[in-house]
């Protein structure tokens, strides 16, 4: 059996519409991945100077009201294993060979703490379907609605990071996610994760002084004495302390289109369970297919009145065996 | 129009019935023990793997074998191939049960349901989702199908005049309804594919490519070319009708050219991109089985004298079907991970709430069958 | 009651201490130096053999608290051990004679038990300008400990003082204070049993210990006995769990204060501070009778460049503690200074195990369906094989 070369050509002029854009090399709606909102808040975490106390944790659960995570049999400890919709934020523990020597990748061992990143360009809000996940237009900091919420957790699905999550054991269940203590923020506060760090490890503040408090602390030196702000990138508070060596790479500062939160350690970001991420957002990867094929609703349309003249036609001057 | 369906009549309650609906109602006291405890209680989805068998199997794969209606309108409508036309009928049928029982399923998988109609508003709709590109179109899908249906059901009412007033008024309106009705899955069967592509590195390189809606899209007309076949086999075997053989093996030679394409277009782009094909352990294993049960119909229907053979269209599209199945769980759960640390396998309750939403479509086919003229006449055949 | 073989020698009292509760005694002094139990009829039985061993008490510039400390170990009456157990010659504050009679008591004392006494320093000396500014019966303290040192059999610093210094060498440390072993110029070994004051049953079980087994105890690079000294108090601290929690008191008499919460906040120097506080406690009256018990944080009194030189609200921070359980030698303090701590056990991995893997029910009936399916298509493909052939025999007829 065969098609005539005519039949082929008219629906392959239609077909080709849909399929043209996924081919191309170089969209002509390509999004281009956001750019920093310049008011934006974050948070700068420097895994060498954290002691794992984890008071930040215990500060996390207390200013949201999270219920204790029990990861062992007995429910005594609060002992989260991982991020959970009881846990917004947590210390975990980079531990290799002997383990013997703070922030070193071989024989060493590092915190890190794992949170919302609050992405430039965040692939949750991409990808709810309600507009439950937005991305506030001042501070950037990106939040649930639990009002417009469906459940259908795809921002579970895009998050590279694997933030949000979700009320498994609730007949009415909602997403839960570090939204950067914006209830404090709208009374003058901040992250309580930062408040109550006693270290100096998570500051809190405008995301471009964290920009250059990361750069002016990978220009130190190590063995030399450096000041460390407390609490907030701008704070008069200030500890001293020996500077240790820093891997020379600030995470967030461009991975999956940039994050809010940055980071800095001794340890490759990917063994402290950060993936490695193009520089474009996942978000702009997929609106620009989106985008290429639906803008306006122009392709869907045009390949609707192409269907609609052959079905017409075909019908009316069927000859049925 | 000439009339070339006809009902099969008999009674309806047999003992395959009277089996399903146990599995149906075993399927709804698990659905109301969700409705009552959450998902963690009968699922075993976690945050790793929030979506599970029923977005991968009742949706996904629901769908994409709901393709039968699709893809013979395809062939009728727009390729202009009327000899075709007695599948239609009940390739649509089919259709209907796929699409609605994931509509059903969809409403069972997400959390907050009662927000649901949140989709249909556009104050809250993300016109950014993918994932709202896909609700709406099956959601119109759904609609156009059961209009599509609407004059085989009319048909069955002879003796009401009301019926047959609506009838023809529908039939007016059929290439709208018909054009809608191959625009609307083309859409949404490539969006299913473009909704993976924003996991970026949580889905394997073996399946993820911007051409994710292209191959999902041409993977569900194949499949809609062989759950037609598979069904007009079982059906005939079943209720001891003739075999609609030339008709299938026709089907069957454009399903051979659509595999090709398909392969050519999925080898071609996991070359460019370099994917691990064969060095990524487990994965490789399961892609290397997906990719073989296509080669398998390929093989099965190269000749025509193969396509008239029952036994190898039976088992071509049997192959072809699991293929599609198998790419859609690769690209969506075997395909995916969240981390090193996460595992994912089907809880009991889920997979027998899957099986009575299965039980549900066969049920509702055996009422149509029966009730209406779907299938084509013997003397079509 | 630790078991005795030679228990029935042993006299029915010590002085006012009944047998038993010396026996008591001795189980706790082996218990504190880690020994078994049994050591301690061992010790008991060595103690009582010995014929009240003399020992010379010196102090320089101290507060007599070391000398307090010790007489309020209550249970049993410690004091009254140590004065029957020992023969105390020389001690200015507990000395009945004074003046002229006790410095010839002294002289006879040395002179007759010449390589068999212990000394007792208590105290820092003073090394500047020759050592003036502390005096004992006209000599200076630098001086009788030099002539002292030399002809006893060991040599305790007790107190932190009398072990590095302690107050009077806090800057800007105008006499030139210094510690014992310094002040001898290194040449001898001195044991240190450092804190302010120490405990008692650190100094009873160290004394015993060379009574006993005719040795000095494990020591650390500091001359402090190990099985007192060898752990962090933040090891042992009965607040630890919320320090791990991260549950810490912000400010004296806030909530978390109250609640006893962890006192790290508040310049506790327990993670930098080995001593053996925590597991002992103070003044046998039972749990919390120590500092940072009491909600007072540490503040390192025990270590050298801790107590009396950061200062008390200044936090540590964190250097990992080394497998030995040695301190190391000290580094120049910044800042809090550094902080010892193993890498701790109970944080989450970066990847943990998470999720529901397939359970044995889920797999029977799974594979079952499939097998079902699979058998279902193979006869599916069996029958219409025939099927064909029939339909051909008709093709064939027609």
């Amino acid at each position: 059996m065969g098609l005539s070369r005519r039949d082929f050509l008219k629906v392959a002029a239609g077909g080709s519409l849909v399929a043209a854009s996924s081919f191309s090399p170089a969209p002509l709606l390509a999004r281009e991945s956001k750019a920093r909102l310049p008011e934006a808040v974050g948070i700068l975490y420097d895994a060498t100077v954290c002691i794992g106390c984890k008071a930040c944790m215990a500060a996390c659960k207390e200013y949201n009201h999270l219920p204790p995570d029990h990861s062992t049999p007995g429910s005594v400890w609060d002992n989260p294993l991982d991020l959970s919709a009881k846990t917004y934020n947590i210390v975990k523990l980079y531990k290799n060979g002997t383990g013997q020597t703070k922030d070193q990748a071989i024989n060493g061992y590092s915190f890190i703490r794992r949170f919302c990143m609050h992405c430039v360009d965040p692939a949750c809000v991409s990808a709810c379907p309600v507009s439950a996940l937005t991305k506030d237009s001042t501070t950037g900091v990106v939040k649930y609605d639990k009002g417009a919420c469906i459940g259908c957790r795809y921002c579970q699905i895009a998050c590279p990071y694997n933030v949000p999550k979700f009320q498994w054991d609730q007949a009415f269940p909602q997403i839960k996610k570090c939204q950067l203590c914006d209830h404090r923020i709208a009374q003058g506060g901040y992250s309580a994760c930062c408040e109550f760090c006693p270290n100096g490890a998570s500051i809190f503040g405008n995301v471009q002084d964290l920009r250059k408090e990361a750069r002016r602390r990978l220009a130190l030196k190590p063995g030399e004495v450096a000041h460390y702000p407390l609490h907030r990138v701008d704070s008069q508070d200030v500890r001293h302390r020996i500077v240790t060596p820093y891997l020379n790479h600030i995470f967030g500062e461009r991975e999956g289109g940039g994050t809010q939160v940055l980071m800095l350690a001794n340890v490759p970001f990917q063994d402290l369970g950060l993936p490695p991420l193009p520089d474009e957002s996942a978000a702009s990867q997929s609106e620009t297919l989106m985008h290429s094929l639906y803008k306006g609703m122009i392709a869907p349309y045009v390949l609707l009145g192409g269907l609609f003249y052959l079905v017409y036609k075909n019908t009316t001057k069927q000859d049925l065996p | 129009m000439v009339e070339e369906s006809q009902p099969l009549g008999g009674k309806i309650v047999t003992k395959p019935f009277l089996v399903l609906a146990a599995l149906a109602a075993v399927g709804v006291v698990l659905m109301l023990y969700r409705y009552l405890y959450g998902l963690g209680a009968v699922t075993n989805l976690s945050d790793g793997y929030p979506w599970g068998i029923w977005i991968t199997y009742d949706v996904l794969v629901g769908t994409a074998l709901g393709c039968g209606g699709y893809a013979m309108a395809l062939l009728v409508y727009i390729f202009n191939r009327w000899e075709y036309h007695p599948l239609v009928r009940s390739a649509v049928l089919t259709s209907v049960f796929g699409y609605t029982l994931a509509g059903v399923a969809i409403f069972l998988d997400i959390g907050r349901y009662w927000n649901g109609y949140h989709l249909f508003l556009p104050w809250y709709v993300n016109f950014n989702s993918v994932l709202v590109e896909v609700a709406l179109c099956i959601a119109a899908y759904v609609g156009i199908l059961w209009l599509e249906l609407a004059p085989t059901v009319l048909e069955g009412h002879q003796d009401n005049p009301k019926a047959q007033r609506a009838r023809q008024r529908l039939e007016r309106w059929l290439p709208v309804i018909v054009a809608l009705g191959i625009l609307l899955p083309t859409m949404h069967q490539s969006s299913l594919g473009t909704l993976m592509i924003i996991a970026g590195y949580k889905l394997s390189p073996l399946w993820q490519t911007p051409l994710l809606p292209l191959l999902f899209l041409i993977s569900a007309i194949t499949m809609g070319f062989a759950i037609t076949v598979f069904e007009s086999i079982l059906s005939s075997l079943a209720f001891k009708r003739p075999f609609e053989t030339p008709m299938i093996a026709k089907v069957g030679g454009v399903m051979v050219w659509l595999i090709g394409v398909y392969l050519v277009i999925r080898l071609a782009d996991l070359l460019l991109r370099g994917a691990p094909v064969f060095s990524s352990g487990f994965l490789s294993s399961m892609f290397i089985l997906e990719n073989l049960l296509y080669v398998v119909p390929l093989v099965l229907l190269a000749s025509p004298a193969y396509r008239a053979n029952l036994r190898s269209l039976f088992v071509a599209s049997s192959s072809l079907l699991l293929a599609g199945s198998l790419y859609r769980f690769n690209a969506f759960l075997v395909g995916y991970s969240a981390g090193p640390g996460w595992t994912y396998f089907p809880a009991l309750p889920e997979i027998l709430i899957t099986l009575s939403i299965v039980a549900l479509e066969l049920m509702g086919y055996l009422y149509f069958v029966k009730r209406y003229p779907v299938l084509p006449k013997a003397e079509h055949v | 009651m630790p078991k005795c073989k030679n228990s029935q020698t042993l006299p029915s009292h010590f002085g006012l201490v009944s047998r038993r509760d010396f026996l008591k005694f001795c189980g706790v002094a082996a218990a504190a130096m880690g020994l078994p139990l049994s050591m301690g009829a061992k010790i008991a039985e060595a103690v009582a053999a010995l014929k009240r061993p003399p020992v010379i008490w010196l102090s320089g510039q101290e507060c007599t608290g070391c000398t307090e400390t010790l007489l309020r170990s209550t249970h049993p009456t410690v004091e009254s051990l140590i004065l029957d157990l020992i023969s105390l010659d020389y001690h200015e504050a507990l000395s009945t004679p004074s003046g002229h009679l006790a410095e010839e008591a002294k002289k006879k004392a040395i002179a007759a038990n010449k390589g068999k006494f212990i000394l007792v320093v208590e105290g820092a000396i003073p090394m500047k300008d020759n050592g003036i500014y502390c005096q004992i019966g006209g000599r200076t303290m630098l001086d009788i400990l030099k002539e002292t040192a030399p002809l006893a059999m060991g040599i305790v610093a007790i107190g932190s003082c009398a072990s590095w210094g302690g107050i009077p060498s806090s800057g800007p440390n105008p006499t030139g204070a210094v510690g014992a072993a310094e002040a001898l110029g290194g040449k001898f070994k001195v044991i240190n049993i450092p804190g302010c004051p120490p405990n008692p049953y650190n100094f009873l079980s160290t004394v015993l210990y060379i009574l006993t087994f005719k040795k000095l105890p494990d020591l650390d690079n500091q001359g402090r006995p190990r099985f007192a000294y060898r752990r962090l108090i933040h090891e042992g601290c009965e607040r630890r769990p919320h320090f791990d929690a991260g549950r810490f008191a912000l400010e004296y008499d806030d909530e978390g204060h109250r609640r006893g919460w962890c006192l790290y906040k508040l310049g506790c120097k327990g993670p930098e501070t080995y001593n053996n506080c925590p597991a002992i406690l103070f003044g046998n009256v039972g749990a919390r009778s120590w500092p940072v018990g009491t909600g007072c944080p540490c503040f390192g009194c025990s270590e050298k460049g801790v107590g009396f030189t950061a200062p008390i609200a200044a936090q540590a921070s964190l250097v990992h503690f080394s497998t030995t359980g040695t301190p190391f030698k000290g580094e120049e303090r910044v800042g809090g200074g550094r902080l010892c701590l193993t890498p701790p056990q109970t944080f989450p991995p970066i990847h943990p195990p998470e999720g529901h893997g397939p359970s044995a029910a889920t797999v029977g009936v799974l594979s079952g369906l499939t097998g079902v399916a699979l058998g279902a298509g193979a006869i599916t493909a069996t029958k219409l094989g025939k099927k064909e052939t029939e339909s051909d025999d008709k093709a064939g007829k027609e």
